[in-house]
């Protein structure tokens, strides 16, 4: 895998609207996304990221910033001079012509020649294993294949990026779970830089190489997803990313040097990381599954009383309200008796897996 | 398969439940469907008996069968020496409003299309606003509207005396009682009857087709042929056949914005209606109009049904 820019994205910002009705969708980002990678834009809906999407595909024109596409600026060009293609949120497949059709008609815009067309789209149709439907209009199809015949459409032309905004969210559940592995298969047969929108964080983190969490028009944290996951730099990331445990905490430097964090109650922890906000008040964060709970408080780096048990098939969450009145979620993998014990209104002991605490930038 | 996909089979509950309600529905328009069986078929059916009778000496019919009306349509036979020649007269009437009618149903599509295509573009809440303007001119009577025309175009009219004090022509341009006056006329009281199916289609255009056209490198002109005008054919058809079939039997304008000279179909029948005396051929004339309609709805349908032939 080359680890050369496909695509730059520098200090770009969007405003739509004018004066008092201005609203901000980008607010100074920047992002480099690399040749052959699986890069994915995560955040809530009207976090910016169909907004910076569209400004790549050039269906907006940025307000400030600049574009790049292997090194030349394409800020300023229109969509159909851009060599990037977009599979749609809603497929957007044309209604008055084939299967076929709709996949040749990228190519036939570029006054392909004619048997070159023929061949790429039999190679495309064989891609998204749509032979036998090559003839059918786009509305005789189900919603999984019209989400096939999109892609094929997308790749036909053989963009050097290839957009897709929140293509799976029309799906059903299983479709779906199927379709990001055919995704992710087809992004390395391809090797296309597949840029991906999408608000589902559990989508995010199985199909992607690096996903860029987006919130209010801003990128928070660009990684893989296991940098996203175990080592979140803000609050919002950590929130919006799986399930967490937030604490008020004191970060010091011990007398060798290490940085030691002292949880509510008084124990401390080391922390490994190497980027902190400085010494002081700080926020952690504490992922459930980190976490285990003991009986009494002698070894336990928390403790407090359980206030709620929630079963929920693969493992059971257990509520603990802290002595210093904060909340802590324990998840429990319910093998055996393990979860069984647990009850409202006991006092339990919380033990933390070391390297678990996280703190937060903000 | 996905359950919720279109094209999927209905059920035979459902079947049953779209039989029923499509049985109700006729029921529903009986009412508009008698009225419209005695007030267009019953003239109709007038005119068709009217066609093979005997004119009256001050107007209206003989009851004698006679062939003379449909006759007269094509052929003309002199009063003194009874030689027959073709009535090359009417003939030319008849190429006239079919030329007058097409040039005014394109005149109106160049012009309706863009404006159409600029209400559907509006946000959802100025587009009755729109919508309204457009509709504004059916608030006033044709003939008046027609006398207004008349008023911009004439020799001494605003059009010849603004062009003329600018210098631009020293002479006033002859605009009325030409054909383009007639087409011009035409293309304003139709209009209307254009953009208003044309909009109603591109509203339903979904716009994101556009932006998928221009992603997959068409330029401007070609999503206007490869997706917006398939897309809002329909809309073009209906606007199409709205505006020709009116402008193919129009009257009034070709009266007021014509003359005398300039007649179209409309013209000439009701010219045997009234001064001509002559009701048969009145009546032949006005069956041969709507065999002109029929015949092209016929050709255009059989287009149809072959475009989608072609499709499938």
């Amino acid at each position: 895998m080359g680890s050369t820019v496909a695509t730059s994205v520098i200090d770009v910002s969007k405003t739509f609207g004018q004066d008092k009705d201005q609203v901000t969708a980008l607010d100074r980002v920047s992002v480099d996304i690399r040749e052959n990678e699986f890069f994915t834009l995560l955040g809530p809906s009207g976090c910016g990221k169909t907004t910076l999407l569209r400004l790549i595909a050039g269906f907006e024109h940025p307000s400030g910033g600049k574009i790049l596409l292997h090194g030349e600026e394409i800020s300023h060009l229109p969509p159909f001079k851009r060599p990037v293609n977009t599979v749609f949120q809603s497929y957007a497949l044309f209604p008055h012509i084939t299967v076929s059709e709709n996949i040749g008609f990228g190519l036939s815009m570029q006054d392909k020649p004619a048997n070159e067309i023929k061949e790429t789209v039999a190679a495309m149709l064989k891609l998204v294993q749509m032979e036998s439907l090559a003839d059918r209009r786009t509305d005789q199809i189900s919603g999984g294949q019209q989400q096939r015949v999109a892609l094929a459409r997308a790749l036909a032309p053989h963009p050097k990026v290839l957009l897709l905004d929140e293509p799976l969210s029309a799906l059903d559940y299983k479709l779906r779970k199927e379709m990001q592995i055919e995704l992710k298969t087809l992004q390395h047969e391809t090797g296309i830089t597949f840029i991906f929108v999408t608000h589902d964080q559990e989508e995010a983190l199985t199909m992607s190489d690096r996903v860029a969490v987006m919130n209010q028009g801003r990128i928070l944290q660009v990684g893989t997803p296991k940098e996203i996951y175990d080592h979140p730099a803000e609050r919002f990331v950590a929130d919006f990313i799986g399930d967490t445990n937030f604490l008020a905490a004191d970060l010091n430097q011990s007398d060798n040097g290490r940085m030691m964090v002292t949880l509510p109650g008084g124990r401390t922890v080391e922390t490994t990381q190497s980027d902190f906000p400085g010494a002081g008040k700080v926020n952690i964060t504490i992922r459930p599954e980190q976490a285990s709970l003991i009986n009494g408080p002698s070894a336990a780096d928390l403790s407090g009383t359980i206030n709620n048990v929630v079963y929920s098939g693969n493992d059971t969450h257990v509520h603990v309200m802290l002595e210093s009145d904060e909340p802590f979620v324990v998840r429990v993998q319910n093998r055996g008796a393990q979860s069984a014990q647990w009850e409202s209104g006991q006092a339990v002991g919380i033990k933390l897996e070391p390297g678990s605490v996280q703190v937060l930038q903000d | 398969m996905n359950s919720s996909a279109p094209g999927r089979q209905l059920s035979s509950v459902e079947r049953v439940a779209l039989k029923r309600e499509s049985r109700r529905n006729i029921l529903l328009c009986t009412p508009a469907m008698i009225v419209l069986f005695f007030a267009a078929s019953g003239p109709l059916l007038v005119m068709l008996v009217y066609s093979f009778l005997t004119p009256g000496d001050y107007g209206g019919v003989v009851y004698k069968l006679s062939s003379d009306g449909w006759f007269r349509v094509f052929f003309h036979q002199d009063i003194f020496d009874e030689t027959v020649s073709v009535a090359s007269a009417h003939l030319s009437i008849f190429w006239r409003s079919i030329k007058l009618s097409l040039l005014t149903t394109i005149a109106a599509l160049i012009l309706g299309f863009p404006t159409a295509y600029f209400i559907a573009t509006r946000p959802v809440k100025s587009r009755n606003f729109w919508l309204f303007l457009v509709t504004i001119p059916f608030w006033t009577n044709l003939l008046i509207r027609t006398f207004a025309i008349m008023e911009l175009i004439r020799n001494r009219g605003l059009v010849n005396n603004v062009l003329m004090k600018f210098g631009v022509i020293e002479q006033p341009i002859q605009m009325l009682y030409t054909d383009f006056a007639i087409m011009l006329g035409m293309t304003y009281v139709y209009l209307p009857l254009m953009i208003l199916p044309l909009y109603a289609s591109m509203e339903k255009l979904d716009f994101r087709l556009i932006e998928a056209g221009y992603d997959l490198y068409a330029n401007r002109f070609r999503v206007l042929r490869k997706v917006i005008i398939p897309l809002v054919k329909p809309g073009i058809v209906a606007g199409s056949i709205l505006v020709f079939i009116p402008s193919l039997g129009a009257f009034v304008t070709p009266r007021v914005l014509g003359g005398g000279k300039n007649m179209m179909l409309g013209n000439l029948i009701e010219l045997q209606f009234g001064q001509g005396r002559n009701w048969p051929l009145g009546a032949a004339l006005s069956i041969s109009l709507l065999l002109i309609v029929m015949v092209a709805m016929l050709l255009y349908v059989k287009n149809m049904q072959k475009n989608k032939g072609e499709q499938n």
